[in-house]
């Protein structure tokens, strides 16, 4: 038997039937180079095999590609064009869903007239909009992670946010605007903030995991909501639906560019909440005894740490920042209350923060991949026959790619000699 | 069964782990693999276990080359391996953890033959003295009869040759001498044992053979008969070693810390430590002895706030801190080097230089309110790794990269750069190599020779008896006694297994 020893790769051998592996170790050698300045490849390769994937999904779903596919030994230029029609057209649509079509933009930057202007970033727009708050549920997701603690829960402390911003927005209409809306963001935050607290505190004074806590949670938040929703406070006079009045303009978040364009103040605020947990996290001593106690309880008690305080006040931070993404939906976007306000966005809000790995720079990009997503799925949808769910279906793929490193290691023969990622699957036993 | 290891390189990036070793052992031989932590010892076993794979070399057995990809492939060449770390189902019996992955099976639906591994597990027990009952839970065992069912796991895998990996750290002086008698009959029945160690003394009493390694590469190969302690340090570090601790006679002060009636319960609530009244001056050291396990763990958690005692006060040098938060113990002076650096002592994702303000973070020139200051954090790491010799890659590498003689001069560093009455220090050596010992040793001598009160929990008699001004010896949770340094180790065992009659048991 031959001794047990890791030979280094042979070099290629001639012969054209070679050429796809070795492509492929050149492509590996390439990447592992890269890989060793950090988790970003593993990311971007992540996105990049769960678009390959939604490519797949997009050519067995559709009856046109599948059926020329099943022709394929009679015909297989037909199905190969095919599907590369439909998979190029679809993520086109997309990006140009996204960010804007280039033509659009081309001829808005030479004619700089503000219809054309308007129009070319219409799609950059819509993907600010969405982005903004998948970036606040995100930032308070990767904040309690960062202290060691599984935020479910965004979406219960989002819907507090939203319900109490949107209540003191229509209840009390004539104030100033200088005075309402902050009055209405603060009690968004603060609203959020005593939702998060609640977990917190029961997980520091009496251990209850706050992962089942915060599940419960967005039940009661959501049925509480469907409640609320039947009060003479919450409803226009007269009305026979479950639609909350609508939030007057004094206590709106303003446009920022021009009314044609949805795009509002809640970016900034996001943007500056990012900030503002970049700066808590690294900046501050607070932030510090949050991450040891994220790191280590024993060596934060050792240190004298208070590990319950830090558990109660990180969770009433997320809660805040989770409570001004409904804030910036309420005020900013869907000015109504309904049943399902926000959708899923605190669960989604959970997979930004995965993404970007609980750190506010990589929360950003990631919020801002998916409010593209977002935007670009809607004009996906409209403009071929792929439905917005593929992009859900993308979203989830990634959060498959991310959760298992190895795999994509193994697909794309990378190397590591890193210590793994930090991944949300660790230190479920709290 | 002879196992030869030859030229067999192993490189991770640019260190390399194993520098062209030849190693072989002879069949019915113990042969002690010696070198200190980060010597290559445990790679070159992992590679022989089929764990790691070496860049180059070739694994012989019996002469002929073999391919051990696997552990499994190398239990098939029948050999086992008893790792530092057991590899036991805590809730399961021991016969169940015998059998796990090799179960013998009866009947055409595979019930476990319990009979069958009952009645192998109590054959192999009787014949090489292991006296393991095959019923009993492990978690119920204590630690050195656990560490014989993993050899047994591995002698009913037919394992011709055992690696041994520091099988004595975790043992008590009984439990080594049980150790070294079940080495002893294997040996008689023909098979072999590769014994990892850093510990001299061990290894002159059970070796035949003895192979030193340092940086990866074998620097020298011997017998018992033909060297001594101090021949085998100087080859394991590459140096001559100071074995005696050069201190001066203690100029022992006011009392710092007085300790009367303590008694502590522990995570089950049985009593840990009971009734324990003690007293360390400024510029002396206290070194508390015992076996594992006899109370010191709690003591010294309830010393430092870790766990409200049950019982009793504590006071630092006046102040009353007895059920004070860890905070105000340090903020009344104390330092805390813990028992488990890994754990309590340092945040190991964390950087060096985040670990060294672990407990300072807040205050000038690191923190000033809520803000905190990186820059005067680096700053200061870049000082402590020069004056205590840190070696890692830079503030920023993680603590976790380091080695673990490396960790715990973090942990000293950071717990000598604030003012200290009293430093309590648990196990300070635990684990590390000899310079690294060597090194903390005189840190701790010096910060007495500062004034400051030291109280040293330590279960290794050389530590205690190297160190210690005054001994206190501590036995199911109580202080059995006092001794000095220059009482017999012999009346210090006594002690430590909680005999108090005799003249050691006379007041301090």
């Amino acid at each position: 038997m031959a001794p047990d020893v890791e030979q280094p790769p042979a070099p290629p051998e001639g012969g054209g039937a070679r050429w796809l592996p070795d492509a492929r170790r050149r492509l590996g050698r390439g990447l592992q180079v890269v890989a060793r300045s950090g988790t970003a490849v593993t990311t971007t390769l992540a996105i990049f095999s769960a678009l390959v994937v939604g490519a797949v999904i997009m050519i067995v779903t559709t009856p046109q590609t599948l059926s020329a596919w099943s022709a394929f030994p009679s015909n297989p230029g037909a199905a190969l064009g095919s599907s590369w029609t439909l998979v190029t057209s679809a993520y086109t649509a997309l990006f140009v869903g996204a960010v804007g079509s280039p033509a659009a933009w081309l001829h808005a930057i030479t004619s700089l007239s503000p219809p054309a202007l308007t129009a070319a970033a219409y799609p950059l727009s819509e993907t600010l909009v969405a982005t903004a708050p998948l970036l606040l549920g995100g930032l308070s997701v990767s904040l309690a992670f960062r202290t060691g603690l599984f935020n479910i829960g965004a979406q219960s402390q989002l819907l507090a946010g939203a319900i109490v911003a949107g209540w003191v927005g229509f209840s009390l209409p004539g104030l100033p605007w200088p005075v309402h809306l902050p009055l209405a963001i603060l009690a968004g935050a603060g609203a959020g903030a005593v939702a998060g607290w609640v977990p917190g505190v029961l997980r520091a004074r009496t251990g209850a995991h706050e992962v089942i806590v915060t599940i419960m949670l967005n039940y009661v938040a959501a049925n509480l909501l469907i409640y609320l929703l039947s009060l003479p406070a919450f409803l226009p006079r007269g009305a026979a639906n479950a639609i909350s009045r609508t939030t007057p303009a004094s206590a709106r978040l303003p446009h920022l560019a021009g009314p044609g364009l949805r795009v509002n103040a809640g970016i900034l605020l996001a943007l500056a909440a990012a900030y503002g947990v970049w700066w808590l996290l690294q900046r501050s001593t607070l932030g510090f005894r949050f991450r040891m106690v994220g790191a280590s309880h024993d060596a934060a008690s050792a240190a004298g740490v208070d590990i319950r305080r830090m558990i109660t006040g990180s969770m009433v931070i997320a809660g805040a920042l989770a409570g001004l993404a409904g804030v910036v939906e309420i005020l900013g976007v869907s000015p109504q209350l309904v049943p399902g306000f926000a959708q899923n966005l605190g669960f989604t809000a959970i997979t930004v923060a995965l993404l970007g790995q609980a750190r506010p720079g990589g929360v950003v990009l990631a919020a801002l991949l998916f409010g593209a997503f977002q935007a670009g799925g809607l004009q996906m949808q409209a403009s071929t026959t792929i439905p917005l769910e593929l992009v859900q279906v993308i979203e989830a793929v990634i959060v498959f790619f991310i959760a298992a490193p190895a795999l994509v290691r193994a697909i794309y023969r990378i190397r590591t000699s890193g210590t793994g990622f930090r991944l949300f699957s660790q230190g479920w036993g709290g | 069964m002879q196992v030869e290891l030859r030229g067999i390189t192993k490189r991770f990036g640019s260190l390399v782990a194993s520098r062209a070793v030849d190693l072989t052992v002879e069949p019915g031989e113990i042969h002690a693999l010696l070198g200190e932590n980060g010597a290559g010892k445990t790679t070159l076993m992992n590679i022989l276990y089929g764990l790691y794979h070496a860049d180059q070399g070739t694994i012989l057995i019996d002469g002929h080359p073999v391919h051990l990809g696997s552990p499994r492939a190398a239990l098939d060449a029948h050999i086992g391996m008893v790792h530092q770390h057991f590899m036991l189902v805590p809730v399961f019996t021991v016969a169940e953890n015998v059998v796990l992955g090799h179960e013998p099976v009866r009947g055409p639906l595979g019930f476990l033959d319990r009979r069958r591994a009952h009645e192998e597990i109590r054959r192999l027990s009787q014949a090489f003295g292991l006296d393991v009952d095959p019923e009993a839970v492990v978690e119920s065992l204590p630690v050195g009869v656990q560490q014989r069912v993993e050899i047994v796991k591995a002698l009913v895998r037919q394992a011709q040759l055992l690696i041994l990996d520091e099988p004595t750290a975790v043992l008590t002086p009984q439990e080594i001498g049980e150790l070294f008698r079940v080495m002893r009959s294997l040996k008689a029945d023909g098979r072999s044992i590769l014994f990892i160690t850093h510990k001299l003394g061990e290894v002159l009493e059970i070796a035949d053979r003895i192979t030193v390694l340092r940086h990866g590469a074998v620097v020298g190969r011997t017998t018992p008969d033909r060297t001594s302690e101090a021949e085998l340090a100087s080859m394991m570090v590459g140096r001559a070693v100071e074995f005696r601790v050069a201190k001066a006679a203690a100029q022992a002060g006011r009392v710092v810390l007085d300790v009367e009636g303590l008694t502590v319960a522990d995570a089950r609530g049985a009593l840990a430590v009971v009734d324990v009244a003690l007293q360390v001056r400024a510029g002396e050291i206290l070194a508390v002895a015992g076996v594992q396990g006899n109370g010191q763990t709690e003591l010294v958690r309830a010393l430092f706030g870790l766990v409200p005692p049950v019982a009793g006060r504590v006071r630092v040098d006046g102040t009353d801190v007895t059920g004070a938060t860890p905070r105000r113990v340090a903020a009344a002076g104390v330092g805390y080097v813990p028992e488990d650096r890994q754990r309590e002592g340092l945040v190991l994702p964390f950087s060096v230089a985040e670990n060294l303000v672990l407990d300072l973070y807040d205050r000038a020139p690191f923190g000033r309110g809520l803000r905190f200051d990186p820059r005067a954090v680096t700053a200061n790491a870049r000082a402590r790794l020069e004056e205590f010799d840190i070696r890692a890659a830079g503030p920023a590498a993680p603590a976790a990269t380091l080695s673990g003689g490396n960790q715990q001069k973090v942990v000293l560093a950071r717990e000598f750069s604030r003012p200290l009455k009293l430093l309590i220090a648990t196990q300070p050596t635990r684990g590390l190599d000899v310079g690294s010992t060597e090194i903390v040793h005189r840190r701790l001598v010096e910060e007495r020779d500062r004034g400051t009160a030291i109280l040293l929990v330590s279960t290794e008699l050389d530590e205690v008896l190297g160190l210690g001004d005054r001994i206190a010896v501590m036995s199911r949770g109580r202080i059995t006694g006092y001794a000095q340094p220059s009482t017999p180790r012999e009346e210090i065992g006594l002690m430590m297994a909680g005999v108090t009659s005799g003249p050691a048991a006379a007041a301090p």
